[in-house]
């Protein structure tokens, strides 16, 4: 933000007139990034804005004189803390990567290596660059785990990956990254992977050492709230081509490029959905409705119940024509309900009914009419489709399937109602990008024209403008065609946006259920306030505010007994927990705005 | 990255071998003994072991046949003898590699341990033991040897199957009800056919090796007929002669399993 100093010293990176070009297969090479410019002064955070495609990964690789595989840089200069990057020979970038650069890439989870236990990774880039002997890098690597606030940081490094959460590691690796003390720290989307709540953590011990190591940074990412934290500058590109450059806050508050204000308006939350009234008031039957279902693992312990367990009585009834909502954090059981649902997770006890008839734990025992109307549409739609099969032979089969007429205008017809020209009824999967293939998967299961549609965080792999679309779509095809949506997310915008009714779960227990009308409203149960509290806003500030009120709020918490079991499950982070939390189960009350809540706190307490 | 024009011309041809490498030895195999100038078994010159010359391109063999005419039977017999034992191998061992991928619990454990049985046992044994039993004939000879080479075949495509049985599009099959016959043939197996056919080369150069090898201890193809394994056999002594009667057939069997596989490596499915 200060960059205008009287004297000012030249960018420590500086990259003129990119131009990468990349080649699929053997066909002609054609550009990826064309002419992009920018600098970086010392000690300035700058972040790369763009969807997937635009080239941002392709031009923060660039500056480690990397390119992908069928890729390579074909003009410009780069240059980095003095070196000049594309004129370097291999031994020398090998040195300069990791000494002077260092990459922290998105998934921590695949980086380490499972069989090694971590400080040695941890370290690996000191010793490797002889930076540093030994017993210094395990000192330096210590402090930096303190500095982020890692827990036991003495000791973590002896563990191994499997054994961290995915926040942890994502920590870890930056450590990793910044053990040699590199000038230029590269961060490619780091948070992308992780739950909001988890997300706070990591951006705040990124800010945490960046104010301790001072190093310069580029910050790769499509989330403009995340930008909003940790940048100073901000380059936004679209198909490798730079659109705007300017100041954080000049390009959050005042866009002058159409396409950034495309971004902001795709981030700003908004309301898509014209909520039904559907309640449970007896008169309609629900087109599902779960009852007190149980599902764990490692067998039935002597009460009846599983020794292990990830949903514990958990209920949701679902009305025509509704979207309902389940939102929580990665293992709160939320894909084992859709799983259980959609007949591949048998359960332990409780049931579910489907328009009013029970459904079979198993699959293969349900009515071809239930298996039918009940459809599942999956996370990865690049798992989903078979890439073997084109997209009209994936739709011509669920239909001659299910006996329906299975002609080019039937399937041209299912095209156009995903919004995707029929043209590409030909096409193979691997041909399409994510959005289109999401919309092959939506398709694929209104083939059988269903009642129902479970959505497993249909938009999570997707870019924002792309995931606005396909909630867009969703609500379309709710007004038209009448289906019940069931929509698990951990994206709160998302859920916002288009559902109905919300049902909040935590480490399997519905901790709270509530009409879409009654989430703006108090009181609500300690955990939902957490979610909403954790979705990153796009003021600069935000973060430092949610960190502030974290510390606050941890004092008056009587302290946890080791004895768990009975009680309440949200006991153990409860920033309001009170003595009673830890041995009675919280009774279920509803709030004056309609909200289920289960909770021992009354109204008052939590308002 | 960067790949010299000359070179990229040269990748760019070989995805269009496989089809016309394969056509050119079925051609061969079938019409080789029409294109013999000699019949095979017609002893021809007083000289054995005879070099090049015009009149025998390849010479003769140690009884003075012409080794050109006896080559072109012995490619036919030994193409379509382990293209049979290959086709019928594979067939078997894929099929029965995704339904143990597909059902696993029992039927795989079944099918695995009993072709974990019939691999323990060397190759060239049960060979023998089968020829022993029931005669060398060619139906027994095609049917041991894919019986032997099956479970090679199983074991390659289970595993390739056990990592695409667990993707979500066979689950979006199996939960639409799908018969496994469909979600073999059309969701499993177009996704597998690149490493599939580049076992299937490899179970071929097996049924060369086990066939010549068998032939070569005179328990394989038996005369009048025969195959390229038998006439390295028989020439042997040529070698001290540096007779093209025993490297001609020699030559042959490098040429046809190497290229094949060379071929069929570089065959890409559509999912590429």
């Amino acid at each position: 933000m200060a960059r205008h100093g009287i004297m000012q010293p030249p960018p420590l990176i500086s990259v003129q007139n990119l131009q990468l070009t990349g080649r699929r297969g053997r066909g002609l090479e054609t550009p990826i990034v064309d002419g992009v410019s920018f600098d970086v002064a010392e000690k300035e955070m700058l972040a790369l804005i763009g969807e997937s495609g635009s080239g941002k990964t392709s031009v923060a690789l660039a500056l480690m004189g990397y390119a992908r595989r069928g890729c390579r840089i074909a003009g410009g200069k780069i240059r980095v803390a003095g070196y000049d990057v594309t004129e370097m020979p291999p031994a020398e970038l090998r040195s300069f990567r990791g000494k002077t650069i260092a990459y922290i890439a998105q998934n921590a989870g695949a980086a380490f290596n499972p069989a090694l236990p971590l400080m040695d990774q941890v370290i690996e880039p000191a010793l490797l660059h002889h930076v540093m002997p030994r017993q210094v890098a395990i000192e330096r690597a210590i402090f930096l785990f303190e500095l982020m606030a890692l827990p036991s940081p003495g000791t973590i490094g002896a563990r191994y990956s499997h054994e961290l959460s995915g926040g942890q590691l994502q920590r870890l690796m930056a450590a990793m990254a910044l053990i040699t003390g590199p000038e230029v720290v590269i961060f490619d989307e780091p948070t992308t992977a992780l739950d909001v709540t988890t997300q706070i953590e990591v951006l705040e011990a990124f800010r945490t050492v960046r104010r301790e190591e001072g190093f310069t940074g580029v910050y790769v990412t499509h989330d403009l709230a995340v930008v909003a934290q940790m940048a100073d500058r901000a380059v936004v590109l679209k198909n490798g081509v730079v659109q705007e450059e300017g100041t954080t806050e000049q390009i959050l508050s005042a866009p002058r490029h159409a396409y950034t204000q495309a971004l902001l308006a795709a981030n700003t939350p908004q309301v898509r959905n014209a909520p039904t009234q559907a309640t449970d008031s007896g008169t309609v039957v629900p087109v599902l409705d779960v009852r007190d279902l149980v599902v764990g693992y490692g067998g039935t312990g002597p009460d009846g119940r599983p020794r292990h367990t990830i949903l514990s009585d958990v209920s949701l009834p679902v009305m025509p024509g509704e979207t309902m909502g389940i939102i929580g954090e990665s293992g709160c059981g939320k894909s084992t309900l859709i799983r259980a649902i959609a007949g591949i997770q048998p359960w332990t006890s409780g049931g579910i009914t489907f328009e009013g008839e029970a459904l079979a734990p198993r699959i293969e025992a349900r009515s071809a009419a239930q298996r039918r109307h009940l459809q599942l549409v999956a996370q990865n739609a690049d798992l989903v489709l078979n890439p073997a099969m084109s997209v009209g032979d994936t739709l011509r089969r669920v239909l001659t399937f299910n006996g329906d007429a299975a002609n080019g205008a039937e399937i041209g017809r299912l095209l156009d109602m995903v919004r995707l020209p029929s043209a590409l009824a030909d096409r193979f999967p691997p041909e399409l990008s994510g959005g289109q293939k999401q919309r092959v998967n939506l398709a694929r299961a209104l083939a059988a024209r269903p009642r129902l549609v479970l959505c497993d965080e249909i938009t999570a792999a997707l870019d924002t403008v792309v995931a606005a679309a396909i909630l867009d779509l969703m609500m379309e095809l709710k007004r038209e065609l009448g289906i019940a949506w069931l929509f698990v997310t951990h994206d709160l915008h998302a859920l916002r946006s288009v559902c109905d009714r919300v049902a909040v779960l935590y480490a399997g227990h519905r901790v709270e259920f509530t009409p879409i009308s009654a989430l703006e409203e108090a009181p609500h149960h300690p955990y939902t306030r957490r979610l909403e509290n954790s979705v990153p806003e796009m003021r600069a500030d935000w973060l430092t505010d949610v960190i502030s009120l974290r510390d606050q709020g941890s004092e008056p918490v009587p302290a946890l007994s080791s004895s768990r079991g009975a009680g309440c499950c949200y006991a153990a982070r409860c920033p309001v927990r009170i003595a009673i939390c830890e041995v009675a189960t919280p009774p279920v009350w509803r709030s004056p705005a309609g909200a289920l809540i289960s909770c021992h706190l009354t109204s008052q307490d939590l308002s | 990255m960067t790949v010299a024009p000359f070179a990229r011309r040269w990748v760019s041809v070989i995805p269009r071998i496989p089809g016309s490498l394969i056509l050119f030895w079925l051609l061969l195999a079938l019409l080789g003994p029409v294109l013999a100038p000699f019949a095979p078994g017609e002893v021809v010159s007083r000289t054995v072991f005879a070099p090049i010359s015009a009149h025998h391109l390849l010479g003769t063999d140690y009884l003075g046949r012409d080794v050109l005419s006896r080559l072109l039977c012995g490619t036919g017999s030994t193409v379509l003898l382990c293209a049979a034992t290959t086709v019928l191998a594979c067939t078997g061992g894929v099929f029965l590699g995704i339904i143990a991928a597909l059902k696993q619990g029992l039927t795989d454990t079944l099918l695995s341990r009993f072709m974990d049985g019939v691999i323990s046992i060397p190759s060239l044994l049960s060979a023998l033991v089968a020829v022993a039993a029931f005669g060398s004939s060619v139906p027994v000879l095609v049917l041991a040897m894919s019986l032997i080479y099956m479970p090679g075949s199983y074991r390659t495509c289970r595993m390739l199957a056990l990592s695409i049985v667990r993707r979500d599009f066979v689950l979006a099959a199996q939960m639409r009800g799908e018969k496994s016959g469909y979600i073999v043939l059309r969701e499993v197996l177009p996704n597998m056919t690149g490493p599939v056919m580049a076992d299937v080369g490899l179970r071929f150069i097996y049924a060369v090796r086990l066939l010549s090898n068998l032939s070569f201890l005179g328990v394989g193809l038996q005369p009048p007929l025969t195959d390229l394994g038998s006439l390295t056999r028989e020439n042997l002594l040529g070698l001290v002669y540096g007779a093209p009667a025993v490297i001609a057939p020699a030559l042959t069997i490098a040429v046809l399993t190497v290229g094949l596989n060379l071929a069929l490596d570089s065959y890409k499915g559509k999912a590429g």
